[in-house]
């Protein structure tokens, strides 16, 4: 049998993990009820009035899906560590940088990118004006994919650990800030008749950043989870 | 050169060096302190705008410039750490992560009781505010995960990662100021052109900024020394220790 190459590998990875979520749809499921659920919570949290609730949508699609981000985050890892195969994929020939990314990237297409597409429905629940969907959207495309990527990181950290639930969020909410800022700032731009392209434009810089850099941290962090 | 770094490695040396260094180094910083405080709280004239209250930043500006240095100070002994394996450096990163999350504790809490007469409320959610917020919890974040591991050599690995992913973070808080428009004022002091700051300011805070410097190092090291004798207990370089200590009573 011979070797597949590296980009081969990592297509391989990524269509392995797609299929294993694809097996659990109700685990595809999970985050979009969990979505919805949350954004239940704020008109009786806040009172049902659409002016106040269309005032805090952006900030509250965005926080909902950072937290939905955060939870799916702990679980990118934690199934292959505790079964073995990813020690196999360390031991892998192929790149782990690639690889990683793979898992990155089948993380994002199965939260963050259903994420982004059903935001709508909820912005409208939550009375935002049009106006304001299509930068929601993209916002999300895009940072969602950022959140992903360093979640990764810090599922990395802490695969190793009994008690990591709590942990990951400690450690990765304070990098999950700059996303929020200019995700939210995008839609609110949007709304208030300014261009978004400036925000989404620093979100995609933050996208490049992330997919060149927190492979290597992803890679290492599981060399020393998998050490330990 | 190549022998001070391998001695670097050795825990009896550094215990005895930095022992050394901190006889001399520990009353400096104490009179640099006492001198940069008295100097700034009664020797110099009050602001013509905020009277007495400005001389807050006798504390709050050192302890703000030193918890970003701090910073550096982790993630870069992490990285050496990370690229050497050098244990006296995940000793380093260890040691600085407490003092760091204090210097930004005490740099936020000043910063709110200045704010509190000047400003008119305790706290804003400012650019550089926010980002040393932000900075507090990086610093607990890594507190927390090595507390984390039972395995101390891969939790000294893992923070090491964290430290240097957080320290894109750094450079965003250094310039928050100045790119965005915020409440809080950009930076006075200016190592190109003029500093707007009057000198007679000035001087007793760049002695109190360099006397904060010397007591991040000063805890630095004794933080140090107490890691080493604990992660050490079982050597013979410590019960040696131990017993002369025992015997002087």
């Amino acid at each position: 049998m011979t070797r597949p190459g590296a980009l081969a590998f990592s297509a391989r990875v990524l269509r392995r993990q797609l299929v294993l979520a694809v097996r659990r749809p109700v685990e595809i499921g999970n985050p979009l009820l969990f979505f919805a659920m949350v954004v239940a919570l704020f008109p009786l949290g806040l009172g049902p009035a659409p002016a106040q609730l269309s005032l805090f949508a952006p900030g509250i699609l965005w926080i909902i899906a950072l937290l939905s981000n955060l939870l799916t985050s702990d679980a990118v890892f934690r199934g292959d560590f505790e079964d073995g195969a990813l020690e196999q994929l360390l031991l892998a020939p192929q790149p782990l940088f690639l690889s990683v990314l793979a898992y990155i990237c089948a993380h994002w297409l199965v939260t963050g990118l259903l994420l982004a597409l059903v935001s709508p429905v909820f912005a409208v629940m939550l009375h935002m004006a049009p106006a304001g969907i299509a930068a929601l959207v993209l916002s999300l495309l895009l940072g969602t994919a950022v959140l992903s990527l360093v979640g990764g990181i810090g599922a990395a950290l802490t695969v190793g650990l009994r008690r990591g639930g709590m942990l990951i969020s400690l450690l990765i909410l304070p990098l999950y800030m700059p996303v929020l800022i200019f995700g939210s700032a995008a839609v609110q731009a949007a709304l208030s008749g300014l261009a978004a392209g400036p925000y989404l434009a620093i979100l995609g810089a933050m996208l490049c950043l992330g997919m060149a850099l927190a492979p290597l941290a992803i890679a290492a962090a599981l060399r020393i989870s998998v050490d330990a | 050169m190549w022998s001070f770094f391998h001695k670097l490695g050795s825990p009896p040396w550094l215990y005895a060096i930095s022992g050394s260094i901190l006889r001399w180094l520990l009353p400096a910083t104490l009179l640099a302190l006492a001198v940069g405080l008295a100097w700034g709280l009664l020797f110099t004239g009050p602001e013509a705008r905020q009277g007495n209250s400005y001389r807050i930043i006798y504390i709050h500006v050192p302890a703000a410039v030193v918890a970003l240095a701090g910073y550096y100070v982790m993630a870069i002994a992490g990285a050496v750490n990370l690229i050497w394996k050098m244990k006296m450096a995940d000793v380093a990163m260890k040691s600085a992560a407490p003092i760091g999350a204090a210097l930004t504790f005490i740099a936020l809490v000043t910063g709110a009781i200045w704010g509190k007469p000047t400003w008119g409320t305790w706290w804003v959610w400012d650019a550089r505010i926010t980002s040393m917020l932000i900075l507090l919890f990086l610093y607990l974040g890594v507190l927390a995960l090595y507390e984390a591991f039972d395995n101390k050599a891969a939790a000294g690995k893992a923070c090491a990662v964290l430290s240097l992913v957080g320290m894109v973070n750094i450079p965003i808080i250094y310039k928050s100021v100045d790119w965005w428009y915020s409440l809080h004022q950009p930076a006075s002091i200016k190592f190109i052109g003029q500093s707007t700051i009057d000198s007679s300011m000035l001087h007793p805070l760049l002695l109190m900024i360099a006397a904060f410097y010397a007591l991040f190092t000063c805890c630095l090291l004794l933080n140090m020394r107490a890691e080493l004798l604990q992660r050490e207990a079982r050597t013979n370089w410590v019960k040696k220790l131990a017993v002369a200590a025992d015997s002087r009573g």
